[in-house]
């Protein structure tokens, strides 16, 4: 309940989070949502279900690469229930099949072939023309740029060097055949905004986010290229406390960031979120 | 929990290698507010490029624009001094980048406008100042920045100052603030420079502190501009953002521009009670206690302060696209969540936005990057408010072909208030003959009874055979069709998008007189979109007239197949276009009342089913007298 005349920072995000999402399921008739049940993802859920009073009127997607943690798969089954969504699963089946995997492949191609080319399957069966995205700007330099509603065209191909104004609540709402937006209600929140979210909405998210054993999981990929880091923070005030202390990226123990110079850069050119 | 005061946001504008990204960086520096990676991650680029660090290249993360050596968007960036938390949007300085300048400062609370000592006033550093202030942003201080490429000599830095002063009072504008300061160095940013000890003022980050928060959108007159209707269960929920002022339960509302009234009975939430207020900014749902019409676009306010319909309006309209805005050409205006289509009456002055020179030679398009003072006229009524009185009411985007070409402010004209209709006169007139009174009449109550369906599901065959068996029960009705409709009322509509959606309106109306008058009214129009079905079903109950929504369904293959009027062939063939099924979308209702499958039905299986949703609703209501 706010009964106060003052809106925090805080509630500000929401507010403009949830006109965001409004915006977007006004002008666009076909939408979905990718869900990879890590802590962005599961505060846009919570977010969605604020903006349509307590529903998700749209379907969510799971990209599953087939390394998902086994812990993350128990999670997406119970939020699945928990928040009543229309799950749908999509694995690159025809790679894997091909051999795709960590295993033999640079971590490069195996997440543009389990995640951007599922994607693209997946949105070329569906015919989504906008994607609601939990992508933020303080993650990576790459995503500073974004805009709240950003479009892709048909090869997925982002032109960051041309992209529509955006200005007094007004946003590029319409796409061509074949191309489809990019909805992104939580670009103007930070991963201290997002924890500190979580704690006072007490938002359902993976344990894995807390430490056991002197080490915690702080942002959630593929198993066998997303490492934990060392920490004893085991509840939401040491992690805000951690992250408030830290100098390092949140993407550090993403190991297909930095497999080479610009892999960010490069992959998301390419269509990854 | 603590509270958190709310982070200023902060634009830096300024002519092109005037020194912003080094200021910003080195300001974030000097703050110690770059993550550890950021700077090695930027060094190695250096390296890799074979050039020298710079604090700028911390902001200009991307490769590409490292080559280029200029910012090409908006980024941003966050730092603390004692007294706040500050969010930095870098503005580009290169004129083509005017959009992204646009799409970062409109965000802005307050400006920084960076100025080289050594190269002094430049075109941006005017062009700038005059968006700014065509963007509302009223609060700016100056940094006179690269002062070791001027000695640091006090007679420059004055008389900068005094020259951009003066074009900021042409503007109507006024700085905080002039700063003298070297970024690269770090002199007199974070901390006072003694090569400066005759600058009696701030340093650039005491400066900042100067900034105060916005005069809070709160204490203005109530703005809840309507961005959808949710009925996902039994509620009717009027989404939509608070703009300006507070909404209470229990306040009377006025709807603009249908001037109807109603109470606000809550404010929903989903987990749990909603509040009893909500504020400027607040991303609310409310329900009414009367339900009236309401639609995207409607601005609710309060009675004793409403804001002005008008159809023609005044406004300085920038421009930034490469095709010029053209006289007699039509154009979408979006103004909060309204739409409507716009064309120009005049171009009554143009600007140019560096030199501040007007011109009032008579002008058929308004160029890129130029300001133009026009009349606009608008196809249907805009609800606004003067620009310098409530700016999120008194401004707008122009757009065209889906992209947002220009913005524009509403200036101080004068417009003719609408009288405010007396609350009673708002609802719905009900004639001195009650709905009762002709139910007990005729036997039965009056309704909409509402067909969709593809071409060839058979609607108006159904259609006509339950208004048979309807009239066989003695009962009053008749059917709206496309033969009856497009002929006469509706002759002078073609199949345009937006035809198709005034058809469906006028539809709407006359079948809600209709059922006012006490006939079952049966339509059967294909009806493809939800959004015209609902505002169907909402101009009904408006009229308080029973809605039944009844789903005519037939598989594409089988409507095809069927063709009674040779309609798909000739669509297939290309000689129809947008036809619904083939390259026109059909969106099956969700909750319709009552759902035919024709392809497994018969006409009087059809009609059985029809009657057995639709007859019990027509039993007039018991009377509690």
């Amino acid at each position: 309940m706010k009964q106060t005349t003052q809106r925090t920072h805080l509630d500000e995000l929401e507010n403009q989070s949830i006109f965001i999402f409004r915006e977007a399921y006004h002008a666009f008739k076909n939408i979905a949502m990718p869900w990879s049940m890590g802590k962005d993802s599961n505060v846009l859920i919570w977010l969605a279900r604020k903006a349509f009073v307590g529903r998700v009127p749209f379907p969510v997607l799971h990209i599953d690469t087939t390394y998902e943690f086994p812990e993350m798969l128990e999670f997406r089954e119970w939020a699945k229930e928990h928040h009543n969504l229309n799950l749908i699963v999509k694995i690159n089946t025809e790679a894997r099949e091909r051999g795709i995997g960590y295993e033999t492949h640079d971590p490069v191609t195996v997440t543009h072939e389990l995640k951007t080319v599922a994607l693209q399957q997946v949105l070329a069966e569906y015919k989504w023309d906008a994607l609601i995205t939990g992508i933020r700007r303080d993650e990576d330099p790459t995503r500073a740029k974004e805009r709240y509603f950003s479009p892709r065209n048909a090869q997925f191909e982002w032109d960051y060097k041309d992209q529509p104004p955006e200005f007094w609540g007004q946003f590029a709402t319409s796409s061509a055949k074949g191309e489809h937006v990019r909805v992104q209600p939580l670009l103007d929140w930070t991963e201290v905004d997002v924890w500190r979210y979580i704690q006072r909405e007490n938002i359902p998210i993976p344990q894995m986010y807390f430490s056991r054993n002197g080490k915690r999981f702080r942002s959630l990929g593929c198993s066998p290229i997303t490492h934990p880091i060392e920490s004893n923070a085991s509840n939401i005030d040491e992690i805000i406390a951690e992250l408030e202390a830290t100098k390092v990226g949140e993407r550090a123990g993403r190991a297909q960031d930095h497999y080479e110079r610009n892999a960010m850069q490069k992959l998301r050119a390419k269509g990854f979120l | 929990m603590t509270k958190e005061s709310l982070p200023l946001k902060i634009v830096f504008v300024g002519h092109v290698d005037h020194g912003k990204s080094t200021l910003i960086g080195r300001i974030l520096h000097d703050t110690d507010s770059l993550p550890e990676g950021k700077i090695d991650m930027v060094k190695k680029a250096c390296a890799a490029e074979g050039m020298e660090f710079e604090f700028a290249f911390v902001l200009d993360a991307l490769l590409e624009e490292q080559k280029q050596n200029v910012t090409i968007d908006t980024t941003e960036i966050r730092f603390k001094t004692k007294r706040r938390k500050y969010i930095i949007i870098d503005a580009p300085g290169h004129k083509e980048f005017l959009k992204n300048m646009i799409t970062g400062a409109s965000r802005a609370d307050a400006a920084v406008l960076v100025i080289a000592a050594n190269e002094g006033v430049r075109e941006q550093s005017r062009r700038h100042a005059y968006l700014l202030n065509l963007l509302g942003i009223k609060q700016l201080i100056v940094v006179v920045n690269k002062m070791d490429l001027a000695d640091f000599s006090e007679k420059k830095f004055e008389e900068i100052e005094k020259e951009y002063r003066k074009f900021l009072a042409e503007l109507g504008l006024e700085a905080l603030v002039f700063v003298p300061a070297s970024a690269k160095n770090g002199d007199n940013v974070a901390s006072t420079s003694k090569k400066v000890k005759w600058h009696r003022g701030p340093s650039v980050l005491e400066a900042l502190d100067l900034f105060e928060p916005q005069s809070a959108d709160v204490d203005l007159p109530l703005r809840f501009c309507v961005q959808d209707l949710y009925r996902f269960d039994e509620r009717r929920i009027i989404a939509g953002r608070i703009e300006t002022g507070k909404l209470r339960v229990g306040d009377e509302l006025v709807f603009s521009p249908a001037n109807k009234a109603s109470k606000v009975q809550s404010i929903e939430e989903w987990d749990g009670a909603g509040d009893a207020e909500a504020l400027a900014g607040d991303s609310i749902g409310i329900t009414l206690s009367e339900q009236i019409f309401v639609e995207r676009g409607y601005v609710a306010s309060h009675q004793t302060d409403t804001p002005i319909e008008a159809n023609r309006i005044h406004a300085d309209v920038f421009w930034i696209v490469r095709e010029p805005m053209r006289s007699g050409r039509l154009y979408d205006l979006r103004l909060a969540t309204q739409e409507v289509k716009c064309e120009i009456v005049s171009i009554d002055q143009v600007m140019d936005s560096s030199s501040l020179e007007s011109t009032t030679d008579k002008r058929e398009q308004l160029e890129r990057n130029e300001v133009g003072r026009l009349t606009l006229q608008t196809r249907s009524p805009l609800v606004i408010d003067n620009h310098d009185r409530i700016p999120k009411l008194g401004r707008f985007v122009i757009v065209d072909d889906d992209q947002i070409c220009g913005g524009g402010t509403i200036f101080g004209g004068v417009y003719t208030d609408r009288t405010v209709a007396k609350s009673k006169n708002i609802f719905w007139v009900e004639g001195k003959i009650t709905a009762e009174a002709r139910a007990a009449r005729t036997g039965h109550r009056g309704a909409v009874v509402w067909f969709t369906g593809l071409s060839g599901a058979g609607k108006s065959t159904i259609a006509q055979a339950l208004e048979r068996e309807l009239f066989a029960r003695g009962m009053q009705t008749y059917v709206l069709d496309g033969d009856n409709i497009r002929h006469g009322l509706n002759s002078n509509l073609g199949f345009s998008p937006e035809d198709r959606v005034e058809n469906i309106r006028r539809v709407s109306e006359v079948a809600k007189l209709m059922a006012d008058s006490g006939v079952v009214a049966i339509t059967a129009f294909i009806s493809p979109y939800r959004m015209d079905r609902r505002r169907a079903r909402e101009i009904a109950l408006e009229g308080n007239a029973e809605f039944v929504e009844v789903f005519v369904d037939a598989p594409l293959e089988v409507c095809e197949a069927r063709d009674p009027k040779n309609l798909y062939k000739k669509a297939r063939a290309g000689e129809i276009r947008e036809f619904t099924g083939i390259d026109a979308p059909y969106e099956p209702p969700e909750d319709a009342e009552i759902i035919v499958h024709t392809d497994r039905q018969t006409v009087n299986e059809s009609v059985a089913t029809i009657l057995e949703g639709l007859l019990p609703r027509l039993e007039p209501e018991e009377s509690n007298e």
